[in-house]
C-alpha cells in the first residue's frame, strides 16, 4: 500500500492562497453558509463604524481601544477563513498532482468496421470503442472488452507496480490517464469526457461538489441555537446594566457576545470535514460523498471477503504428518521433490517448509532422471518419477489407490490423520512412495499476519466482523476461529452478502463492506458503505460509495476509523469551544461592571489588569485560539481503538477539562503581553 | 449542626430513593395497563369517564394529535378558571362573600394553574371562594399535573418505541394519572396531614381573643384536601397567603417531612418508570442520578449559606453560630418549628421539583442562599422537576449531553439507540432557547420601564433580583414567591402569565414533537463503540453540560442581581 503523501503541514504555496483566499471569503454571502461567523462579521462591520464615528470625535483613548476590537473582531474572521481556505488549498494540491496526468491524449478509435482512425481523447463519447497499446495512455474510463494488458496506474494510485487489466471477469475496468505497459486492449469508453473518474475525483478532493453532511447540519443547528441563546443574554444585558447605573457600549456588548457564541468549533468547522475527506485520499481512497464517510464512523458490522482479506488466498504447507514407522524427514524430503517442479502456490509452499523446518535444500532435477508428473483433474495427484522412486501426492483416496496398485497397504492410522485435518479446516495431502504411504501435508488457508489483532481492535471499537467464504461450514469455522472474526457465513453465493446486509440493517445496522466483482454490485449499493476496489468491475466501482484505488480489502478498517475520527475531532472541539465560555465570562464580566458595580471585582480571579484589557484579551484569545487549533482540525484528534467509555473519559479531560482551564492561562498571558505593550 | 443537617438531607434522599423504586414500577403498569391493586375500584369509574366522554381509549395519537389535545384540554380549563373566578360572587359555597377576581388577576391566576406554577398574585384567604379554590384551582392542580404526566410517558413511549407513528392516547394517559396516581396517594396524603393537624372543613372563618384582648380572623376551609394535591402534582398554590410556613398548611416536621417527600415522589418515580419502559432500569438511575447530585450541591449551598448567616452582624458581636439554644446563622423569614436546616432543604426541593410551595420567604435569605433557588429554577426544573415536566426537560437535556459530547466517540450520537440527527437537535435547541427567551426578555422590559419598576420594593441589585426572580419561577412553572416585588399590577400579571404560557406549552410542543420523530427511528442495538448512557461518566457529563448551560445563559443576570448582592454584603453594604 503507497500513501499519497499529505502535504505538508504549512506548505508556503497552500498558506499563500489561503491567505488571499481569507480575504475573497470575507464577502457575506459566502460567511451566510456559517451562522456563527456570520454573526461576527456583522458586529464587527458594527463595532468599525462606531469606530469610524468616534474617530471624529477625537475621543483618543476610547478609539485606541475600539480599533483593537474592530481589528481582532475582523481576525476572527479571517483566521476562520483562513482555516477552510488551508482545508481547501490542501486538497487542491492533491488535485493538481491528479491533473497533471490528464494530458492532451489521442485515442485509436475503433470504428463499425474494425478500421482504426486517430481521434482527440476529448472527443469520445460513451459507448465508443478504442485501441490501446502498449505505450498508450488509457483515453477514458471504461471496460476492456478484448484482450489482457499489464496496466501501469501509478496515475491514480501512486503505485507503481503494474495490475493486469483483461475482459470479462472482475478485473475488466480501466481508469482513464493510466498507461498500458504491454500487449494491446480493446476499451469501451463508459463515460463521456468531465464525467470520467478522474475528473470527480478532482472535484471531490477540491471541495468544489462539497455539501454539508447530515452531522455536520446538526451541529451547525447547535452552534446557530447557542448563537441565539447568547446574542438574548448580550442584548438583554443592555438594559439590567442600565438599571444598575452601568451604560454598556455597543464594541463591549460585542466582545461578549464574540466571545460567547462558538467560534472556535463554528470557524473550524468546515475545514474539519473538508480534511476528512483530504485524508481518505492520503489513504488512496476516493469517498463519493461526505456522508459516506461519515456513515463509515458509524458502521456496527463489517462484512469482509474471506479470500484475499482474511487469508492470503492460497493454501500453504503448515505441517508434515508422518505415518508410523516413517521419519518427519523422510515424508518432507519426499514431498519436497514432489513439488520442486509444482509452480503452484501450494507446491511451492511445501518445498518452503520442508526447507524452514529440515533445511532441505532444493535439489536440480536435471542432475537426476526425473520425470515430472503434472496434476490433472483425471488423476487428482501429481508427483515426480526419480531414480527408482515413484513419489506421488494427492488428495488421499488417489495416493491410496495409487499405493496399492503398488502392492502397498495402507497405514491404519492414515485415515484418522486425514480426518482430522478436514475436520480442522485444512486440506490433507497424502504422500506415497510407489507402494509405502509416507504420510501427510496438511495445507491450509493461511490467515494474514496481524489480522487478529486489527479485528481486536474494530471489536474494541464495537464493530462486528462476519466473515463471508464459499467454504463448507467446517473450514470456514476453523478459519473465522483462527483469525478472530465474529461471525461467519460458510458456502455463500452471492446473494448471501446482500441477504446478510438486509437482515443486519433491519435491526437498525450499518453495515461496510469492501467488494470488486459484477455480483458484488447489489451488495455494494446496498451497504452503508460500500468501498469498491479499483481493480474491480465498473458495475462495482459504480455501485460502491467509496472507491479505493490500492484495491486493497483491508482499507475498509482504516476507512471507519477516518469516518470516527472526522466526528471525535467535531465533537471535541464543539465541546472545548463551549467549555471556553467559562474562563471568558470571568474576564469579561467584571470588567463591564467596574464601575456600577465594583464589588464585581472579586471575580476577577485571573487578576486582569485593566478592564479595558481584560476584554481586549478574551477577544484576542478567542481569536487566537482558532489559528492555534487549525493544526488540529486538519490533521483530526488523535484516535485510539478503544471502547466508546475510554476514549469518553479521555476527551472529556482533555477537551472539557482542558477547554475550561486553559483560557483562564491563556487570556491572562495576553493580558500581560497587552498591559507590557501599553495596548489597553 | 452538621450532624443535624447530614441526618435530615440523608434521611429525606433516602425517602425518596425509598419510594422511587415501588412508585416508578407501579406508575408503568398503569400506562402499560397492565394490573394493578386499584383496578377494581379505578377500572369502572375509568369506564364509565370513556363512555361518558365518548373516548376510545385505544386511538393511538401521533405527536400532534396528541399536543393538540393536550393544548385544546389546557385551554378549556383555563377558560373555565378564568370564568369561575369573575362569576365566584354569583356562585356557592363563599361564606366570607368574596367578590369577583379582577381581570388581569383572574388571567394570571387562570394561566398560573393552567400551567402548574401555581403562582399566586393574590392571598388565598382573602380573594378565593371556597368554590373557586376546590372547583378550580383543586381542579387544575390535578389535571395540570395529570397533564404533564401524561406528556411526560408520551415522551418516554416516543424515547422507546421503534418504527412507530404515534405517542399513545391523551385522554387515556390524562385519566389514568388522575385515577390511579393523584387520586388515591392525594386521599392518603391529605389524611395523614389531618392527623398532623391540618384543616378540612367548610366553616367560616374563626374570630379568637388573643391572650392581649385582641380580635383574630382565623381562616380555614378545606386546606387538607388541596395541601396534598398541591404537593404531589408539584403545583405549589398555597391554601393561604403563607402557603406551607402557615401552620395550618405545614404543622409539624413530620408534615414537613410528608409533604417534602410528596414534592419529589412522583417525579423521582418517573425516572424508574423511564428506566423500566426502556428496558434497562440503569438509564434511569442515571438521569436520576444526575438529578440527585445536583439537588444535593443546591441544598448543601443553601443550608451552608444560611447557617452562615449575616458577616454584618457578625462583625458587630452578634453570636451566629448554631448551639444547643440557638439555631444560629439567617432566621430572617424563617419559621421556628422548622430551623435553619428544614427551610433551606424546602427551599432547594421545592425549586428544584417547580413545586413553588414555600415554608420561609426566599426574599429574606443570604444573598447566596437565595440564589440557590433561583439557580435551581434556572437550570430548567429537571433537578426531579415538575411531575412529567422534569422528567421530559431532564431528556431533552440528556439528548443535548449526548450530542455535544457524543461525538467524541467517533459514532452519531445517539441515545437509547436511536440517532440523534438534525431534526431533533432543531427541536432540543428551540426547547432550550424559549426557557432562557421567556425569562431574560420580559425582565428587560421590566426593568426598563415604569410599571416594571413600580413593583420593585427595595433598592439596587436587589430590586433586579425580585424581577429576575419573578420572570424566572414563571417560566420555569415554579410558581414560587421571592416575596418583595409588588406583583399584583396589571403589567405583571399579564407579563408572568405569558411567560408561564411560553414556559409551559411552548417547551412541551417541542419535546412531543422530539419524542414523535425519535418514535419513529429504528433502535440502533448496542455495543462496545456505543456511548454508554447508563453509568456514571454519563452522569457526570450530564451533569456538566446542565451546569454549563445554565451557567452560560443566566451568569450575567445573576452576577447583576444575587450575585454582586452578596459581594456587597462582604463588603458591608446591604440592600
Amino acid at each position: 500500500m503507497s500513501d499519497r503523501k499529505a502535504p505538508v503541514l504549512w506548505d508556503r504555496d497552500i498558506v499563500g492562497r489561503a491567505l488571499v483566499d481569507s480575504f475573497r471569503k470575507l464577502d457575506p454571502r459566502v460567511q451566510l453558509r456559517n451562522p456563527v461567523m456570520f454573526v461576527v462579521e456583522v458586529t464587527a462591520l458594527a463595532v468599525t463604524i462606531i469606530l469610524l464615528r468616534d474617530s471624529f470625535a477625537a475621543r483618543g483613548a476610547l478609539v485606541k481601544f475600539e480599533l483593537q476590537i474592530a481589528l481582532w473582531l475582523w481576525f476572527t474572521v479571517l483566521f476562520a477563513n483562513f482555516a477552510e481556505a488551508m482545508a481547501e488549498g490542501r486538497g487542491k494540491a492533491q488535485a493538481d498532482n491528479l491533473r497533471k496526468t490528464r494530458t492532451e491524449t489521442y485515442a485509436k478509435l475503433v470504428g463499425a468496421d474494425g478500421s482504426i482512425s486517430s481521434v482527440a481523447a476529448t472527443s469520445l463519447r460513451r459507448g465508443d470503442v478504442v485501441m490501446v497499446e502498449a505505450g498508450d495512455i488509457i483515453p477514458g474510463d471504461g471496460e476492456v472488452i478484448e484482450g489482457v494488458a499489464a496496466v501501469n496506474e501509478a496515475a491514480i494510485t501512486g503505485e507503481s507496480a503494474p495490475v493486469i487489466r483483461e475482459s470479462g471477469g472482475d478485473r475488466s475496468a480501466v481508469t482513464g490517464g493510466t498507461t498500458v505497459i504491454s500487449d494491446y486492449i480493446k476499451v469501451k469508453i463508459t463515460a463521456n469526457p468531465g464525467e470520467t473518474f478522474l475528473d470527480r475525483m478532482i472535484g471531490l478532493v477540491e471541495g468544489a461538489q462539497r455539501q454539508k453532511t447530515p452531522n455536520e447540519i446538526a451541529l451547525s443547528i447547535l452552534l446557530s441555537g447557542l448563537t441565539v441563546i447568547f446574542l438574548l443574554v448580550c442584548v438583554t444585558l443592555y438594559p439590567y446594566a442600565l438599571y444598575g447605573g452601568t451604560i454598556l457600549s455597543l464594541p463591549v456588548i460585542v466582545a461578549l457576545l464574540v466571545c460567547l457564541i462558538p467560534t472556535t468549533i463554528g470557524g473550524l468547522l468546515s475545514a474539519i470535514g473538508i480534511a476528512g475527506m483530504d485524508r481518505l485520499v492520503q489513504h488512496n481512497v476516493l469517498a463519493m460523498s461526505g456522508r459516506a464517510v461519515e456513515a463509515a464512523g458509524d458502521v456496527d458490522t463489517l462484512l469482509l471477503d474471506k479470500t484475499g482479506t482474511i487469508t492470503l488466498g492460497n493454501r500453504m504447507a503448515t505441517e508434515f504428518i508422518a505415518v508410523a514407522g516413517v521419519a518427519v524427514e523422510e515424508l518432507a524430503e519426499a514431498a519436497q521433490l514432489a513439488s520442486l517442479a509444482d509452480e503452484t502456490p501450494e507446491g511451492r509452499s511445501i518445498t518452503v517448509l520442508a526447507k524452514r523446518e529440515f533445511n532441505l535444500r532444493g535439489r536440480d532435477l536435471a542432475q537426476h532422471n526425473a520425470r515430472f508428473i503434472a496434476f490433472s483433474a483425471q488423476t487428482r495427484m501429481s508427483g515426480v518419477d526419480i531414480d527408482d522412486r515413484m513419489i506421488r501426492k494427492g488428495a488421499s483416496e488417489q495416493v491410496l489407490e495409487f499405493a496399492r496398485s503398488n502392492g502397498g497397504a495402507p497405514p491404519p492410522e492414515l485415515a484418522g490423520i486425514v480426518e482430522g485435518i478436514a475436520k480442522s479446516g485444512g486440506t490433507p495431502l497424502a504422500v506415497a512412495d510407489r507402494g509405502r504411504v509416507l504420510g501427510v501435508v496438511h495445507l491450509k488457508d493461511v490467515v494474514k499476519d496481524g489480522i487478529r489483532e486489527r479485528f481486536e481492535r474494530l471489536r474494541a471499537m464495537g464493530l462486528r466482523t462476519v466473515m463471508i467464504t464459499g467454504d463448507n461450514p467446517l473450514t470456514a469455522a476453523a478459519i473465522a476461529r483462527e483469525a478472530g472474526v465474529d461471525d461467519f457465513r460458510a458456502e455463500a453465493t452471492p446473494e448471501t452478502k446482500l441477504r446478510l446486509i438486509r437482515e443486519e440493517q433491519a435491526q437498525g445496522k450499518l453495515v461496510a463492506m469492501i467488494g470488486d466483482g459484477t455480483n458484488d454490485a447489489p451488495a455494494l449499493a446496498q451497504a452503508d458503505v460500500g468501498v469498491a476496489m479499483n481493480a474491480g468491475t465498473q458495475a462495482a466501482r459504480e455501485a460502491g460509495n467509496m472507491i479505493d484505488l490500492d484495491s486493497n480489502p483491508t482499507k475498509i478498517m482504516e476507512v471507519v476509523e477516518i469516518g470516527k475520527q472526522l466526528l471525535i475531532t467535531r465533537g471535541a472541539l464543539t465541546t472545548f469551544s463551549i467549555a471556553n465560555d467559562v474562563a471568558k465570562y470571568f474576564a469579561i464580566i467584571p470588567a463591564m461592571f467596574v464601575l456600577g458595580y465594583p464589588e464585581l471585582q472579586a471575580l476577577n480571579v485571573m487578576h486582569l489588569s485593566t478592564p479595558q484589557s481584560a476584554i481586549l484579551s478574551a477577544v484576542i484569545f478567542n481569536a487566537l485560539i482558532i489559528i492555534a487549533l487549525i493544526p488540529l482540525a486538519l490533521r483530526g484528534v488523535a484516535y485510539r481503538p478503544l471502547g466508546a467509555a475510554a476514549i469518553l473519559t479521555r476527551n472529556l479531560l482533555i477537551y472539557g477539562l482542558g477547554g475550561v482551564v486553559i483560557p483562564f492561562i491563556g487570556i491572562k498571558a495576553i493580558d500581560m503581553i497587552v498591559a507590557a505593550l501599553h495596548l489597553a | 449542626m452538621l450532624i443535624n443537617a447530614g441526618a435530615q438531607v440523608g434521611i429525606f434522599c433516602l425517602l425518596v430513593f425509598f419510594v422511587t423504586i415501588p412508585l416508578g414500577r407501579y406508575i408503568k403498569r398503569v400506562f402499560t395497563a397492565e394490573p394493578t391493586f386499584l383496578d377494581p375500584i379505578c377500572r369502572p369509574v375509568e369506564r364509565l369517564v370513556y363512555r361518558i366522554c365518548g373516548i376510545n381509549p385505544a386511538t393511538e395519537m401521533d405527536w400532534p394529535q396528541y399536543a393538540i389535545a393536550m393544548l385544546m384540554f389546557s385551554m378549556a380549563g383555563m377558560l373555565l378558571l378564568y370564568a369561575l373566578e369573575r362569576a365566584q360572587e354569583f356562585l356557592p359555597l363563599n361564606p366570607q362573600s368574596l367578590g369577583a377576581v379582577g381581570p388581569s388577576l383572574a388571567f394570571n391566576t387562570a394561566a398560573s394553574f393552567t400551567t402548574n406554577t401555581n403562582w399566586q398574585a393574590y392571598g388565598g384567604e382573602t380573594t378565593m371562594s371556597y368554590l373557586t379554590q376546590m372547583a378550580g384551582l383543586a381542579y387544575h392542580n390535578f389535571v395540570s399535573a395529570a397533564a404533564g404526566i401524561g406528556v411526560a410517558i408520551a415522551i418516554i413511549r416516543g424515547f422507546v418505541r421503534r418504527s412507530s407513528r404515534t405517542l399513545g392516547n391523551f385522554w387515556f394517559d390524562l385519566t389514568r394519572a388522575i385515577l390511579w396516581i393523584l387520586l388515591p396517594i392525594s386521599i392518603v396524603l391529605a389524611l395523614a396531614l389531618v392527623w398532623q393537624g391540618v384543616p378540612q372543613n367548610f366553616e367560616p372563618y374563626v374570630h379568637a381573643k388573643t391572650v392581649e384582648g385582641a380580635e383574630q380572623i382565623i381562616a380555614e376551609g378545606p386546606v387538607a384536601s388541596q395541601e396534598a394535591i398541591k404537593q404531589l402534582g408539584t403545583n405549589g398554590g398555597g391554601f393561604f397567603n403563607a402557603n406551607s410556613a402557615h401552620p395550618y398548611e405545614n404543622p409539624t416536621p413530620l408534615a414537613n417531612l410528608l409533604e417534602m417527600l410528596a414534592i419529589f415522589a412522583i417525579a423521582a418515580a418517573l425516572t424508574h418508570t423511564f428506566g423500566l419502559m426502556a428496558g434497562d432500569v440503569r438509564q434511569g438511575w442515571a438521569l436520576f442520578a444526575a438529578m440527585a447530585l445536583l439537588f444535593i450541591i443546591g441544598a448543601t449551598a443553601a443550608i451552608w449559606a444560611e447557617q452562615q448567616g449575616n458577616p454584618m452582624l457578625t462583625a458587630i458581636g452578634v453570636d451566629q453560630s448554631a448551639s444547643a439554644s440557638q439555631a444560629g446563622g439567617n432566621f430572617e423569614g424563617k419559621e421556628v418549628r422548622f430551623g435553619i436546616v428544614d427551610s433551606a432543604l424546602w427551599a432547594s426541593v421545592t425549586t428544584d421539583a417547580s413545586c413553588g410551595a414555600v415554608n420561609s420567604m426566599h426574599d429574606s435569605y443570604t444573598p447566596l442562599g437565595g440564589l440557590v433557588p433561583m439557580v435551581n429554577m434556572q437550570i430548567g426544573e429537571i433537578i426531579f422537576g415538575g411531575v412529567g415536566s422534569g422528567l421530559y426537560g431532564m431528556l431533552v437535556m440528556a439528548v443535548l449531553a449526548v450530542f455535544i459530547a457524543g461525538l467524541m466517540v467517533g459514532r452519531t450520537p445517539e441515545y437509547l439507540g436511536k440517532k440523534i440527527e438534525s431534526r431533533e437537535m432543531k427541536l432540543a435547541m428551540f426547547y432550550v432557547l424559549i426557557f432562557p427567551a421567556a425569562i431574560l426578555l420580559p425582565a428587560a422590559v421590566a426593568i426598563a420601564s415604569k410599571p416594571g419598576l413600580a413593583g420593585i420594593s427595595n433598592p439596587g441589585p436587589h430590586g433586579f433580583s425580585q424581577v429576575l426572580y419573578a420572570f424566572t419561577e414563571g417560566a420555569a412553572n415554579n410558581g414560587s414567591a421571592f416575596a418583595g416585588l409588588n406583583a399584583n399590577t396589571a403589567f405583571y400579571n399579564i407579563a408572568t402569565a405569558l411567560s408561564m404560557l411560553f414556559g409551559r406549552f411552548m417547551m412541551k410542543i417541542p419535546a412531543l414533537a422530539m419524542a414523535g420523530s425519535l418514535a419513529g427511528k429504528r433502535i440502533v442495538p448496542q455495543s462496545a463503540g456505543t456511548f454508554p448512557t447508563n453509568g456514571a461518566i454519563f452522569v457526570v457529563l450530564l451533569v456538566g453540560v446542565i451546569l454549563i448551560v445554565a451557567a452560560l445563559t443566566f451568569f450575567p443576570a445573576d452576577a447583576l442581581g444575587p450575585i454582586v448582592e452578596h459581594l456587597a454584603m462582604i463588603s458591608g453594604k446591604l440592600y
